[in-house]
């Protein structure tokens, strides 16, 4: 496992290119575009304004830069660096701004949400999209990029746009029976939209694609509902997440529920593997470290060692007590994600913030327990393969494959908390962010 | 009860009181007995003489036996007098009398004892029962004290439930009034919030107006030139074809997936079943063969011809390739009940060897087993029985033919074996030899019959030699004439001269049709003359020479 030089980022803004190249990241107002494995410096953009959002085109040839401050787009070409794109929404105002799966096309949803624009890079062409919903996720395009499912609300009623992509008709238009839709989403495979409902009311529906209603879920009423949702890559599964911190698997045969995992703070069952994140003392044995780092004297001094232990079940896990009287408690299922490979679901329970929780899809039961020190902040899975990623705002990064678990000391001077990471679509790479840094980590094949 | 009679005695001492008190205390129980019956105390005391002299003394003698008199037959015996009214006494009549007043002392006393003693049990049963009469008078007072204590808790436990009750009804009604309470507050909110949208809405869409009225020329987008598309196509109008186009496009991505998703199924339904239905036979086999026990073919009957059914049925019409209910239905109750037997007999297996293990004797198995015991033993005895017969057999025989060569009877004996032998062995030789010169003769006649067979041979092929040579000349003749004469078939009208020669081609035609017969069946006749000789197996040489012979003539 190698470690790079961090270099300066803002505002957690670092993304791998699509086709695993190039790597942009922000600072300030400048966007830097470097290679993917040698970190040199491709191309340097500058905007007008502060950058707070940054996309790549499908075909990793534009990238757009959205300054939500001045309502300012502007779109870069690493083919032609001369070629510059900016679109000015005005007094309108800008929330949102993404890229259509075509990669030609660039959706600004206007401040209030008043309206969504598309924007054409191949013609003069403008079209608008009413009424859309302002929600967390109001729009997700298929994974083969054909439809584009749009969340709108007219009269105090929510519905359902899907679009073509390749000509901006509109295919199906119908209402969902929610009270105030929270969030939509595309099955991998296209043909289902599983749209869900504010926490106020535990509600998902199941639509296909032509817009008929295939099932209803609701698991009880009255208590907060679903906090995440998560599709399976082969959309056999729907993992929902929801504040009674259960996640409820539904099947794609019947759309019924066919488990239910629940997260206590107590493990009892003794099949499942725990590792607990345990201090050592510092500047002692570097041998006990799996993986030297660069540079074990200096770091060793300032920052302390952790290694796995493998805990005895019982095994009671530290979880907090939300503030009963706030809004959007922390409780309940917060994170969701399945591996890759379909095989395991990582989620997180907010109650117990410092766990990740690891279930074997193919038994439907509880795998591994990994907890930490600190908080979770960021987990994500290898594209490739079923090894997760994670980070607690340490400087230490965390990976975890049914071989075992390590803990890696990322070899850097100086504070470096790592927030987010992302990994590259090979899985060999991976970047580390912090609020003001990025640094990359490159993994050898036989590791883990 | 009896009654007890005073006697007017006319003449009492004191001790005569003692007959009064005696007969006074006694009870005399119900009995058949004359009620007139006195009753005296057993043993006679001293004190009886005396009262025996006081009843007669010298002075009222006559009296007395006139009394005694009276009352013997008053009492229905005979007169003591001699005769009636006579002072004569009969003796032998007082002496009877006397007797039959013992007899009737003796069971007087007898039943007085037999009384006492009835008496006596009765006396000891009234104790008895008075016993138990007390003791089940304290029972009853515990139980009832007993019983009392068990209502009061009854009734307290009883309390607690329906104060429970109560309580539990209480916290239902107050979770149906939160749970009221509740839903109107969300549909209160709900309302509140519709309303501060529907504000919300207007003012976006005054804002938008405003914002569009404005005719902002910001908004808008600087490029420096247009991009093709990613594609490379070029950009399309929308028309109504695009739009039905649009539609097929989505409904072929639905179908597609929905057949990929019943292949899927399809597939794991045929594997589900070819599975069942091993799992069907295993369970058939692991089954035990309940066809010899003629008890439980009543019970099983129907099953088993069930079970022959189903699996005829099945293996006919290869059941998973199609998917329709009934023979869906068909196979899961059939394992239903396949497992069901199998569990039982599990259960039936499981109980005989708890049974066994306990030592219970009762079962018929277990008898069934001991029975197994007996029989292998008396299997071993008769085998010990066979083999010493064996020995003594063996013996015996040993005996007979390790015997003494001295003894007469002995050798008479081989004698006598050898003698048997010798006969049916000259008997052998006799046959032989009649055999043997029977195949000499038949040797001398195929011997004879080959020579035969030869000279015919020769004469044959001598004749045949000269048939050809003749053959071959009329054969020349004719080609001479041939160039000639046409097909004798065409002239209707011919000369003599041509009807000669038509006459003698066809002759000659119908002559070597008439000798290509025997040339024809010769050959076979020799061939099936060849085979014979060659089974008699003489002149091989001469036969092959004319094999050969044959051979190249039919060439």
């Amino acid at each position: 496992m190698d470690f790079s030089e961090p270099f300066r980022l803002s505002a957690l803004l670092g993304r791998f290119s699509p086709d695993g190249r190039s790597l942009a990241s922000c600072m300030q107002y400048r966007l830097l575009v470097r290679d993917a494995n040698t970190l040199q410096i491709l191309q340097l953009y500058t905007c007008l304004d502060q950058i707070q959002y940054i996309e790549w085109s499908s075909d990793s040839l534009f990238i757009l830069c959205a300054m939500y401050k001045r309502g300012i787009v502007q779109v870069w070409s690493l083919e032609q660096p001369d070629w510059h794109c900016k679109i000015d929404e005005g007094s309108v105002g800008l929330v949102a701004s993404c890229w259509s799966p075509d990669g030609r096309h660039i959706l600004n949803t206007t401040e209030f949400h008043l309206r969504i624009t598309v924007w054409s890079l191949c013609t003069k062409s403008v079209s608008y999209i009413k009424y859309p919903k302002a929600c967390q996720q109001g729009i997700t395009f298929t994974k083969d990029g054909r439809y584009m499912a749009v969340a709108e609300r007219r009269d105090c009623k929510d519905f359902v746009s899907i679009f073509v992509c390749s000509d901006w008709q509109l295919l199906r238009h119908f209402d969902t029976e929610t009270q105030d839709l929270f969030g939509i989403e595309w099955a991998p495979n296209g043909c289902v939209l599983a749209v869900w409902d504010t926490c106020l009311e535990y509600k998902i529906l199941l639509y296909s694609l032509d817009g008929r209603l295939l099932s209803t879920y609701r698991a009880y009423e009255w208590s907060l509902g679903i906090k995440s949702v998560a599709w399976s890559p082969s959309s056999q599964f729907l993992a929902i997440g929801s504040y009674d911190e259960k996640v409820h698997i539904l099947n794609h045969v019947t759309w019924k529920k066919i488990t239910e995992f629940e997260h206590p703070a107590t493990i009892v069952n003794s099949k499942t593997v725990v590792y607990k994140e345990v201090e050592k003392s510092p500047s002692v044995e570097t041998e006990q470290l799996s993986f030297p780092p660069m540079r074990a004297l200096a770091s060793s001094l300032f920052s302390t060692q952790s290694k796995y232990d493998i805990t005895q079940v019982p095994v009671s896990l530290h979880h907090v007590k939300p503030a009963a009287d706030r809004a959007n408690p922390k409780m309940g299922i917060g994170m969701l994600a399945f591996s890759s490979d379909n095989c395991f679901l990582a989620t997180r329970n907010d109650n117990i913030p410092n766990a990740v929780w690891i279930w074997d899809i193919q038994k439907l039961k509880l795998f591994v327990v990994l907890e930490q020190l600190g908080a979770i902040q960021c987990f994500q899975w290898d594209p490739r393969q079923p090894r997760l990623a994670l980070c607690t705002g340490n400087s230490k990064v965390y990976l975890w494959s049914p071989a075992g678990c390590v803990s890696v000391q990322v070899p850097v001077e100086g504070d470096f908390q790592i927030v987010s990471l992302s990994w590259h679509s090979s899985g060999n790479s991976m970047a580390l962010l912090s609020k003001d840094n990025c640094c990359m980590c490159y993994l050898d094949r036989e590791e883990v | 009860m009896g009654d007890w009679k005073t006697i007017t005695v006319p003449v009492l001492s004191s001790d005569g009181k003692n007959i009064f008190q005696y007969t006074s205390e006694k009870k005399i129980s119900s009995s058949s007995m004359n009620s007139q019956v006195l009753h005296s105390p057993l043993p006679l005391s001293k004190s009886t003489h005396s009262i025996f002299s006081a009843f007669c003394t010298e002075e009222n003698i006559e009296q007395s036996i006139a009394y005694l008199d009276r009352e013997l037959t008053t009492l229905g015996f005979p007169s003591i007098y001699a005769e009636s009214k006579g002072k004569e006494l009969n003796l032998i009549s007082i002496i009877n009398c006397m007797n039959e007043l013992l007899v009737l002392q003796h069971k007087n006393l007898r039943a007085q004892e037999e009384v006492e003693m009835q008496h006596l049990k009765l006396g000891s049963d009234m104790d008895h029962l008075q016993n138990c009469y007390a003791k089940l008078k304290e029972q009853l007072e515990l139980s009832k004290r007993e019983i009392v204590g068990l209502q009061e808790r009854d009734r307290q436990l009883q309390n607690k439930n329906r104060n429970l009750h109560q309580l539990l009804k209480n916290e239902k009604d107050e979770v149906q009034k939160l749970q009221n309470i509740i839903s109107s507050r969300a549909t209160q909110y709900n309302h509140d919030m519709k309303r501060k949208e529907r504000e919300y809405n207007k003012l976006k869409e005054r804002l938008h107006q405003l914002v569009m009225n404005k005719k902002d020329k910001k908004i808008a987008m600087e490029v420096l030139n247009y991009v093709g598309r990613a594609d490379g196509k070029r950009g399309a109008w929308r028309t109504d074809k695009t739009e039905a186009r649009n539609e097929e496009e989505m409904y072929k991505v639905l179908l597609s997936d929905y057949e990929q998703c019943q292949k899927q199924l399809l597939l794991e339904n045929a594997e589900l079943k070819k599975v069942l239905q091993q799992m069907k036979k295993e369970i058939i086999s692991l089954l035990p063969p309940q066809k010899q026990k003629p008890k439980e073919r009543s019970e099983d009957g129907p099953v088993l011809s069930d079970l022959e059914e189903d699996i005829g049925e099945l293996n006919k019409e290869n059941m998973w390739e199609l998917s329709c209910e009934t023979v869906r239905e068909q196979l899961t109750n059939s394992i239903r009940k396949q497992w069901r037997m199998l569990k039982n007999h599990v259960e039936k297996l499981d109980n005989q060897v708890s049974r066994v293990h306990s030592g219970a004797l009762n079962e018929k198995d277990v008898i069934s087993r001991e029975d197994h015991e007996l029989e292998t033993e008396k299997l071993e005895l008769e085998i010990q029985q066979c083999r010493e017969m064996i020995r003594t057999q063996q013996q015996l025989l040993q005996q007979q033919l390790m015997s003494p060569c001295d003894d007469d009877t002995t050798l008479l004996l081989q004698d006598c074996y050898l003698l048997e032998e010798r006969e049916r062995l000259q008997e052998e030789w006799r046959l032989f030899r009649e055999q043997k010169k029977n195949f000499e003769k038949e040797r001398r006649s195929f011997t004879e019959a080959a020579i035969r067979l030869g000279l015919e041979r020769k004469a044959f092929e001598e004749d045949r030699g000269a048939w050809l040579k003749q053959q071959f000349l009329s054969m020349s003749a004719d080609y001479m004439h041939s160039e000639n004469v046409t097909a004798p078939s065409a002239f209707s009208g011919s000369s003599d001269q041509d009807n000669r020669l038509v006459k003698s081609t066809s002759q000659q035609r119908r002559s070597r049709c008439v000798l290509s017969r025997p040339v024809s069946a010769e050959p076979c006749q020799t061939s099936q003359c060849v085979t014979c000789s060659s089974a008699a197996s003489k002149k091989p040489a001469g036969d092959s020479k004319a094999n050969q012979r044959v051979g190249s003539d039919k060439e």
